[in-house]
């Protein structure tokens, strides 16, 4: 079943082993602290790529439920469902991330004027009715149907909410945060990028190693009942 | 034009049946009156009209709700959507009726709960009424489309707020804002985007909710 040009799962973690060990350095021996945060603000290169990894697992879940629905191929359901899987693991992390961020810069753990962290809230919310769905109905090709249909509203969703948040400030809470100052070259680029491959690239390996699985686990409850 | 028809044939199914039956719209109206009795006494003595205009949308969503749990109820009971799906019409066509439907009901609750809103709380402005006319709907779109959902998982009843209450978010947004802001243009133009958004979802998918 494994396509040819794939890398094999030991290849990817290790890799995802040495891209994370090197952002770590980046971000804690390499990376200047910040002018007027000092050394807290370095949450934010794993918070925001996190995030990114995130919002990247929810739009692969997405795409693999739009598979499923055209071409109707059952593996494409369940790798959507590993995918959303996946992203909700990475939204709780964005959501303690930046509670932990929020408590240290401002001396709150929630601030409904972060954008970021309301939409993560609200996409939490979201994607738990998801599970909620997907296990409320019994396996096969309706609950697959369902699954692809609501991830599928999931990704309209993302920016609905996030326009909505914008949108909402104004007469929730006036006051705009600025997170960092213009001043995003340089060491700080390059740690952000490599953090943001790392963590990519370390989400892809678990969602590998959950579909690989999820998969022997079907397989061996096929065996078992043949 | 066999869509136009097909659609007002299922939709006037369903106003008869409740035209007979009654079984949702006094249901909603007794509770969004009852829900503003509530909100009187769980607002304190001298809190804001502002207070008072979020709860009225907490109303709104929330009697929504009661509808949309019954939309499909019919359809499950007497086994009606699988005649629906074998008859020789677009699936969408269900969706499209059903919303008009349970829109129809959202409507008339509302026709009598916003006056009475405005009666025990404060006045209404007409961008209020606006942001409720187009949130309803968003409301009755995506809700129609996530009950037809719910009704045929286990968890049935149990779900659909789960599913619904994420995506309402938006659209108590916009329909805060169209009411609180000086500005509403703004915000009645981002309902409408919500409904367009959403409603072409619904309209390209509900196929896939009913058929297996």
């Amino acid at each position: 079943m494994a396509r040819p040009y794939r890398l094999s799962l030991t290849s990817l973690a290790l890799a995802s082993a040495v891209l994370v060990t090197l952002a770590l350095v980046l971000v804690f021996y390499v990376v200047p602290n910040d002018a007027s945060q000092g050394f807290s603000q370095r949450i934010f290169y794993f918070h925001v790529s996190i995030a990114f990894t995130a919002y990247a697992c929810f739009a692969g879940g997405a795409w693999k439920a739009l598979r499923y629905l055209w071409k109707r191929d059952s593996r494409a359901d369940l790798e959507s469902y590993v995918a959303i899987h996946q992203g909700v693991i990475f939204g709780v992390l964005v959501l303690l991330t930046g509670s932990i961020w929020a408590k240290i810069s401002w001396g709150h753990w929630w601030l409904w004027s972060e954008d970021e962290l309301v939409l993560f809230l609200v996409l939490f919310l979201f994607y738990c009715a998801y599970f909620m769905l997907r296990f409320s109905v019994d396996p096969g090709p309706q609950r697959a149907s369902f699954s692809a249909v609501y991830a599928l509203f999931g990704v309209v969703l993302i920016p609905v909410s996030f326009l909505a948040i914008r949108i909402a400030k104004s007469f929730v809470h006036p006051q705009v945060f600025t997170l960092h100052g213009p001043n995003f070259g340089g060491w700080i680029l390059v740690a952000y990028c490599v953090a943001q491959a790392a963590l990519l690239l370390f989400a892809l390996t678990l969602y590998r190693v959950e579909l690989a699985g999820k998969r022997l686990d079907m397989r061996l409850r096929e065996l078992r009942i043949a | 034009m066999t869509y136009v028809a097909d659609v007002r044939a299922l939709a006037r199914k369903d106003l008869l049946l409740e035209l007979r039956a009654r079984d949702t719209l006094p249901a909603m109206l007794l509770f969004v009156v009852a829900t503003f009795v509530v909100f009187h006494f769980s607002l304190p003595a001298h809190s804001s009209q502002l207070a008072a205009s979020g709860l009225l949308w907490v109303a709104i969503v929330f009697t929504a709700l009661l509808g949309l749990g019954r939309a499909f109820v019919p359809e499950r009971e007497q086994r009606t959507l699988d005649g629906l799906v074998l008859a020789p019409c677009d699936r969408s066509a269900i969706w499209l009726a059903k919303s008009i439907a349970t829109l129809a009901f959202l409507v008339a609750a509302e026709a009598v709960a916003l006056p009475v809103f405005a009666l025990f709380f404060h006045g209404l402005r007409g961008a209020t009424v606006a942001g409720v006319v187009l949130a309803d709907l968003g409301i009755c779109a995506v809700g129609t489309f996530l009950g037809a959902m719910a009704v045929a998982t286990r968890a049935r009843d149990l779900l659909l707020p789960l599913l619904f209450l994420p995506l309402a978010i938006p659209i108590v947004v916009g329909g805060v804002g169209a009411g609180v802001a000086s500005a509403p243009g703004g915000y009645l133009g981002f309902l409408a985007l919500y409904d367009l958004l959403f409603g072409l979802l619904c309209w390209a998918t509900f196929e896939y909710v009913v058929t297996e």
